[in-house]
């Protein structure tokens, strides 16, 4: 008679033919089998990407639940989100988390972009996915900017503003893009309509077509390995296999990450220091702007720089000179795979280097001069 | 700052305009050579807004600018020289009465001056006991630099008037023949008045002319006290007027505000001044035997206050507690400014001294206020529910975490 065990085995065998007779799922269950992930000194890095891709499901999560009681409207939008966080059930607490999740999910995104960065993880064959990550990094700031406007309060309105004022000083299409932003001229209940539409609608929907790729990418060529593991002899790399070790300890990350969110999002649900989201008073277009205009943290390296550019550089307008100068500077970051070719061969690119060195110091400098300031 | 631009920008005009003028006046150019530079007529002259609309010294002096000879000058027959204090009035007032003349030069400026200038203490005194010690239009306006009311430096700006008047009403050798205190300047700088004013520098708060009027000075009498005060405290005065006490202050000749605020040192007032307990005013009138109402609602009056005020103090350190652990409490913020404004309308109410009026306010603040204090309460108990539900998620993902720590290490 068979034992126990032996039936539960067969049981599942018998359901696991059942599901590849109809999907052929053998091939992919040998290769989830098969993956593993290089085991060396940095290892630990590659939990960042996983860290921003678990922020981006509480975002989603959360968000759902907000739209469940956000109104967009000049008229209704600060209402809405006092009514959530006065009267909704945990309402405080989804909203907390939304917030709390973003800035953690943009601040991993930053440090797994550098992470990538300084290993040369984007080198060939992984230039395409370096491009979709910057790409899931620009939607990332997009979110935020489009999001600080939700509430509809004094401060949101201001930066937005300003913000969009910055983009209207894009030569050429600057004028029209500030319109296209605005939904007009000034930054009105229209322009609350056209950044819910974007928040919740296109940037999720392209978000997530990006980051499938990502993934999808990831999960095909593997883990990168270190530059230095080109010339190591096969036997003297080390391995850790994806299912399950690789995996549980992504789900262990994830849940400590969780346990901070919580007690973040609990012990300070209108946001600490610099990063905060009181809700304040509603936006009113006529009054005069709060003394402290600044944008999301994320954003201040940027404000900063173009705020200590002087009028004019050379025959070019400070703030011209400056949007030129970052969209040369995110141009030359984001084909750095194309452009920088000695890491396809094991070498390191000491200009590289030090150019990814110069941009940390740049956006570090500049925020804590932003704050210092203030 | 906002007081020094003014003055820099008639210094430069008047600097621009005195070197026009005294180019072709020959009163100026012979006056100058000996007269004191900080302080004679003929240079201090450029700050005078005579002087920069035009009018220099032979207008209102007479004679000619063009004469070089000072003989010559008094020969003529239009001149007029130096008035003396007894002829001032009527010498500002060859102008400033003269309507025509004023609507070519200053338009917006009255011309009855002259007249309210009769009608005043000052003005009887001076024109009818022929007193040259008493004030003519010099002795605030100043003489040869005078200012427009609208200037920081001018003896009539607002913030200048207490001293303008101060310098004859506080002058104890000035004032010794005429029998009268001469404190009231003293008082007024510690009054509400006096501070808003002096202190605050707020150009809306009242300065003596507001209530003795200027050019028609006088001290309010009984009859017109009301009438002074409730040009600004308009509710106040309306309500004392529509009360019983209205008959009763005229019957005895009291003074309507004065008897309970008193006049130039009026300080702010005391919750405690209405009951039947010291420092109470209401005693000094109403005892708890004389047969009227009075006692009953002093006391009446003097508990509705108290009682709201006592739970506004609750209410305000409750919404405290709240704010200061983090919760939301706009609303709550808001609805304790409506209990403040409670407040503020039932001790207006006072002046009605109608118990009902009062305490029905009151009841509307004390539940306003008994609302802000339980919703804060309730905030406050949210608060740490919210602690205790960390506390247990923290704990519930703990467990998760450790639980998948144990199984990687099995697993190796």
């Amino acid at each position: 008679m068979a034992s126990d065990t032996q039936i539960n085995a067969k049981n599942k065998k018998a359901a696991y033919h059942w599901i590849d007779e109809r999907f052929k799922v053998a091939a992919l269950v040998d290769y989830m089998e098969h993956k593993s992930v290089p085991l060396h000194e940095h290892w630990v890095l590659y939990y960042l990407g996983g860290i921003a891709l678990f922020l981006f499901v509480v975002q989603v999560l959360t968000g759902i639940l907000l739209l469940m009681y956000y109104r967009p409207g000049a008229d209704t939008a600060y209402e809405s989100v006092k009514f959530i966080v006065s009267d909704v059930s945990f309402g405080w607490l989804i909203r907390s988390l939304h917030s709390w999740s973003a800035n953690l999910m943009i601040l991993a995104v930053f440090l797994h972009m550098f992470s990538v960065y300084f290993t040369y993880a984007y080198r060939k064959p992984r230039e395409l996915t370096w491009l979709t990550g910057m790409g899931l990094l620009g939607l990332a700031l997009l979110f935020g900017f489009s999001g600080y406007l939700l509430p509809w309060n004094e401060l949101s309105f201001f930066a937005t503003r300003v913000g969009t004022g910055m983009a209207g000083a894009i030569p050429v299409i600057g004028d029209d893009l500030l319109v296209i932003m605005r939904g007009g001229e000034e930054v009105t209940g229209a322009t609350i309509g056209r950044f819910f539409g974007l928040h919740v609608a296109i940037l999720p929907g392209v978000f997530t077509v990006l980051l499938t790729l990502h993934l999808l990418f990831v999960q095909r060529q593997g883990m990168s390995e270190p530059l230095d593991w080109t010339l190591k002899p096969t036997a003297e790399k080390r391995y850790m296999k994806f299912f399950p070790q690789f995996i549980l300890r992504d789900m262990l990350v994830w849940l400590i990450v969780l346990n901070i969110l919580a007690i973040l999002a609990v012990m300070f649900p209108d946001g600490v220091g610099v990063v905060h989201w009181h809700l304040g008073t509603k936006a009113d277009p006529f009054a005069p702007p709060p003394p402290v205009i600044r944008p999301e943290w994320y954003f201040m390296f940027a404000f900063q720089a173009l705020k200590l550019l002087p009028s004019h550089v050379w025959f070019l307008e400070g703030e011209l000179f400056g949007i030129l100068a970052f969209t040369v500077g995110g141009l030359v970051w984001a084909l750095v795979p194309f452009l920088e070719r000695k890491s396809a061969t094991g070498q390191r690119s000491r200009l590289f280097l030090l150019y990814g060195l110069f941009v940390v110091a740049f956006i570090v400098l500049m925020t804590m001069f932003g704050y210092v300031l203030e | 700052m906002k007081q020094v631009l003014p003055i820099l920008a008639v210094m430069l005009l008047s600097a621009s305009a005195a070197m026009t003028l005294a180019a072709d006046d020959n009163c100026l150019t012979c006056h100058q050579s000996f007269e004191d530079e900080t302080a004679g007529p003929s240079h201090i002259i450029v700050r005078d807004v005579h002087y920069q609309r035009g009018i220099s010294c032979a207008d209102c002096h007479g004679g000619s600018a063009t004469l070089e000879d000072m003989e010559e000058v008094r020969r003529e027959k239009s001149y007029r020289g130096v008035p003396g204090a007894l002829d001032v009035p009527l010498f500002c007032a060859r102008c400033h009465s003269d309507a025509a003349y004023m609507h070519e030069h200053n338009p917006g400026l009255p011309v009855d001056q002259l007249e309210k200038y009769k009608t005043s203490v000052h003005g009887h005194l001076l024109l009818e006991k022929k007193d040259p010690h008493v004030a003519t239009c010099t002795s605030c306006h100043g003489v040869h630099d005078i200012g427009s009311a609208k200037l920081p430096h001018s003896k009539t700006y607002p913030l200048n008037i207490p001293q303008t008047c101060g310098t004859c009403h506080a002058d104890e050798a000035h004032m010794a023949p005429y029998g009268i205190p001469t404190d009231q300047v003293e008082a007024y700088a510690q009054s509400v008045h006096g501070q808003a004013l002096l202190e605050r520098k707020d150009l809306g708060a009242p300065a003596c002319n507001d209530c003795h009027g200027n050019h028609g000075a006088a001290p309010p009498g009984v009859a017109s006290l009301s009438a002074v005060c409730g040009t600004c405290h308009a509710l106040e005065a309306d309500l004392f007027v529509s009360s019983p006490h209205k008959a009763a202050f005229e019957a005895n000749d009291y003074p309507m505000c004065e008897t309970c605020h008193s006049n130039h040192r009026i300080v702010r007032p005391l919750d405690a001044w209405i009951g039947t307990a010291e420092p109470a005013l209401c005693v000094n009138c109403h005892g708890d035997a004389d047969g009227t109402r009075g006692f009953e609602t002093a006391r009446g009056i003097s508990k509705a206050i108290a009682d709201l005020a006592a739970a506004h103090g609750q209410a305000e350190t409750a919404l405290e507690e709240a704010v200061t652990k983090g919760m939301m409490t706009t609303d709550e913020e808001f609805r304790l400014k409506e209990v403040d404004q409670n407040l503020i309308q039932t001790r207006t109410l006072v002046h009605a001294f109608n118990m009902d009026s009062v305490s029905g306010k009151a009841e509307e603040g004390l539940q306003k206020a008994r609302q802000v204090q339980q919703n804060s309460a309730r905030l406050v108990d949210e608060y740490y529910f919210r602690r205790k539900g960390l506390g247990l998620a923290t704990l519930g993902i703990t467990i998760l975490v450790v639980g998948l720590y144990l199984m990687i290490k099995r697993l190796g």
